[in-house]
Parts: structure tokens; sequence; C-alpha cells
């Protein structure tokens, strides 16, 4: 496995495996977020939802702090290689974490108002399907951060893929209904909007796992059409 | 460490990355193999190129050949007793230690600087003089006064001592004098510029002209430049080279060794990780 550490300054050891663990703690957070914004949604469980929006106050404090620990290192430590390209991945990983903690909130927000609307409840069976895949993926990627293990993240990233499927049938079941049913227009623009939520979410998971190839190997794979490395190592 | 690095016990003695270009290289090195007093080898098997009108950075720790290395290219080894090379070094495709080449004549077109400023007890005039007076490069007075005036101004020094050109040369701040020293080998119009640790002694404003005139002199001039800075290696060289233990481990474009080294060595060092 990758070690971060084994630098000869054992402080700049410890620097960069805190800030690892407060990646991992605001992963931590973004995942019991999605968590309950999916419960919310899909359980009609609306007291949890509230929780959302006061975990999202943390997790945006966790980006600043995060951010500016990263701004100390490179102040300080002029990182180079593994290190630079590791603290180049913090700083991204934080930003789409923070994107998936802002997704959340808006599927919270959705669900409290979803909740008396029993005409919505048809389409929550593709819901749960895309919610499955999405948490799945948030996990996955974490742990493969947590123990940089660029193989699997590989595997993790090409899981999106079952996630766009879906959204895609389901956009296409929606407008059919819409079509049919103008009267429950807002309800289903709401479904919508929490598909796509979820749907990000995946994307965002995806991200981290394209960072996470990006720090073992030093290779780029954002925008590759089969996610695949060429010489898979 | 990584799975996707040349791993420690590879063995050392082949180089990672690109040591010879594509095109014509201004000094090439192959094969070669220095020795201090036969029983000790300071060098192995190093094969390199230096690419024209670029800037080769070499690093590495202490004692690990780079400097001895630097010294071969214009033969500054032949003064140290029991120094003795194998291989071949070769400039434009000839090669330095043949015996028709004069050193003398050489150290004119492959110039050094060293890690202290080592003006000559003269005036900042004939400091500059001196070498073009050695090998006749001016004919006259008029000439001369051209060449070293030239010669300041390449080295980012005429404007500060155009004023006092017959005050001595030791009277100058570290940063000038080792501008002065650049103006120096300049002077004596060399193809190649090889630089020891040439900011070493300066403060980081007196670092940060020289860097500057390094990357404006590498428009005229091939440079090698040993450095123990890794940040400066970095933002000077177009190409870097790692050495460890008398092996040239890695070399390759400088962006490449800064992000993503090919070698488990140079990511070592360059990371500041026990090796």
């Amino acid at each position: 496995m990758l070690n971060i550490g084994q630098h000869i300054s054992q402080e700049y050891n410890d620097e960069l495996e805190d800030l690892r663990n407060q990646v991992l703690s605001m992963g931590g957070l973004v995942e019991q977020q999605f968590s309950d914004a999916s419960n919310a949604l899909l359980n009609g469980t609306i007291n949890i939802a509230q929780r959302v929006t006061e975990l999202d106050y943390q997790v945006n404090a966790m980006e600043v702090a995060i951010d500016e620990g990263c701004a100390q290192i490179i102040a300080k430590r002029q990182p180079t290689a593994i290190d630079l390209r590791n603290i180049f991945t913090v700083i991204k990983v934080v930003t789409d974490l923070e994107r998936m903690g802002d997704e959340s909130e808006k599927i919270a927000k959705f669900a409290s108002e979803l909740s008396a609307d029993t005409n919505s409840m048809g389409f929550y069976k593709n819901l749960k399907h895309m919610t499955f895949i999405a948490k799945k993926m948030l996990t996955d990627a974490l742990d493969c951060y947590a123990r940089l293990d660029a193989k699997k993240a590989l595997e993790v990233s090409n899981m999106d893929a079952e996630i766009d499927a879906e959204f895609e049938i389901l956009n296409r079941l929606l407008s059919t209904y819409l079509l049919e049913d103008t009267k429950n227009i807002e309800s289903i623009l709401k479904v919508t909007w929490c598909a796509r939520s979820i749907e990000r979410v995946g994307d965002h998971a995806k991200n981290i796992c394209e960072y996470i190839v990006y720090v073992v190997y030093g290779k780029d794979i954002r925008h590759v059409i089969d996610g695949k490395l060429q010489d898979d190592k | 460490m990584n799975n996707n690095k040349v791993e420690l016990d590879q063995q050392l003695s082949e180089t990672v990355g690109k040591p010879l270009i594509n095109g014509t290289p201004k000094i090439t090195c192959r094969d070669v193999n220095v020795f201090y007093n036969q029983d000790s080898q300071a060098i192995f098997d190093v094969n390199v190129d230096l690419a024209k009108n670029q800037i080769l950075a070499m690093i590495g720790p202490s004692g690990c050949g780079k400097s001895t290395l630097l010294r071969c290219l214009n033969r500054m080894n032949d003064t140290i007793d029991g120094c003795s090379i194998t291989g071949k070094i070769s400039l434009d495709g000839e090669d330095i230690y043949s015996n028709d080449i004069d050193p003398v004549l050489l150290r004119a077109k492959v110039g050094m600087v060293f890690q202290k400023p080592n003006p000559f007890p003269k005036s900042i005039y004939d400091n500059v003089a001196y070498g073009p007076r050695l090998h006749g490069i001016a004919t006259n007075n008029s000439e001369l006064d051209d060449v070293v005036e030239e010669s300041l101004i390449k080295a980012g020094l005429w404007k500060e001592t155009k004023d006092r050109l017959n005050k001595p040369g030791t009277g100058l701040s570290g940063g000038q004098q080792q501008r002065l020293c650049i103006a120096r080998t300049i002077a004596v119009r060399p193809d190649v510029i090889l630089m020891d640790e040439p900011t070493s002694a300066l403060d980081p404003i007196a670092t940060a002209t020289i860097e500057e005139l390094m990357h404006e002199l590498k428009s005229s001039y091939t440079i090698a430049v040993v450095t123990h800075s890794m940040q400066q290696a970095a933002r000077i060289s177009d190409r870097c080279s790692y050495f460890h233990l008398g092996r040239l481990v890695e070399v390759n474009d400088t962006n490449i060794v800064f992000t993503n080294p090919e070698h488990e060595l140079t990511e070592n060092y360059i990371t500041g990780r026990f090796g």
C-alpha cells in the first residue's frame, strides 16, 4: 500500500496524516447526510431531514479548515511528487464532498415536501436502486481513499454508469407521466430533482475515485471514455 | 512504497526516464566511470545528454557524484591527483579527453561558476577582461572594452558597475560578485556554462537574480547546474537528473521529476523521505 508517511520530518508526516483524517471525518459526515436524506425521502422519516442541514454547517466548516491546512502545507513544505498529488487531491476531494453534502440537503428538502404526496411513491423503487448504488459508491470511494487503493477505485468509478442508466430510465418514465397527468407536474418535478441529486452524488464519488488513481499512479484518467488505465498496473 | 515505481531493489545500473535526447546534443556522456585512486569509484556508468540551450539540473545527496560528473565536463578533475576517467564525454561530437584537446581551451568553451563567488583581487574591469586578454579574444583596448561591457550586460551587472569599473571586484556584494564571476565566464565566449551550487552562498534576492539570469542565458548557452535546492532545480531547469551513490538514477523533464518521478529513489529524495 502507498504510504504517505516516512518523511524525515515527523512533523510533516503528522500534518499529512492529520489532513487525511480530517478528509475521512468530513467524508463520514457526508455519508451520514446522504444516508439521512435518502431515508427521509424513501422511508418518509422526515424528522431526520433537519439533521442533514445541521450536518451541512459542519461539512462546510471542515471544507474551509482542510483547504487552509493544504495552503499551510504548500507554503511550508513545497510538496513534490506523491505529496504534491496528495495535497492536490485533498483540495479536489473536499470540494466534491461538500457538493455531495449540498445535494443531500436538496434531497432532504424535497423529502419533506413530498412526504404527504402519495402520487410520487410509484417512482421510489427506481430511486431506491439509484440511492443504493450512490451510497455504496460514496462509502467505497472513501474506503479507497483511506487505503489509497487505486485498483478498487477504478472499479467503484465504473459503477457510475449504472446510476446514469437508472437515471435515464427514470427520466423517461417521469416524462411520460408528466404528459399523462398534468395535475401532478410539481410532484413529478420534485422527484426529478431528487433523482438528479442522487445521480450527482454518484458523479462526485466517481470524481473522488479518479483523484485516487491520480495520487497513486500520477495518471489523470478524468474524461477517459472507458475509465480504464491503458497499462493497468 | 509505490508499486508503480521502479523498486529500490531493482538494479541501479540503468538510468530511468529520458537520459538521452532526440536530436543533436551539445554534450554527451557515454559509460562514464570516475575513480579516485583506483580503489574508490565515484561515478558508475553514466550515460546522459545535455541538450543545446537547455538547463540540466543535477540533484542528489552529498557525495552522490553530481559535482564529480560536472567537473568532468570541462576536465577540472584533471587537476586532482589520482583521479581517472573511463568512457567518453563529447562536446559537439568531439571527445574532450582525446590527446589533441587543450584543457585550457576546453575550459574557455565550457566555463564554470563555483559555489562561492571567487573574483580575482583585481578591478571589476580586469576581472572580466582577464580571460579575453589570455585567449586573445580582443585585439585592442576598444574591443576589450566592448567585450567587458557586453559580458557585464549579459550578466545583468552593467547598470550597477558601469560607473565603478576600476573599483575592486571583491568590494561588490555576494550576489554581485557571483554575477561578476558569470560575466567573467561569459567573456571568453563559452558554449557551455557549468554551475556548481551557484547560489548556495547567496540570500534569496540575489538567488532570484541569478536564477533569472540563468533563464536569460540559456538562449545563448547550454547550462548544467548542480544544486542542493530542489525548489531551485524545479524552477530553473528544463531537465533534471537525480544521482545516488555515484549512479545516475533518473533523468527526465523537470515537470515529470517533480510531479511523478519514475524511480522510487528519486521520489524518496525529492519528497524528503527516508531512502
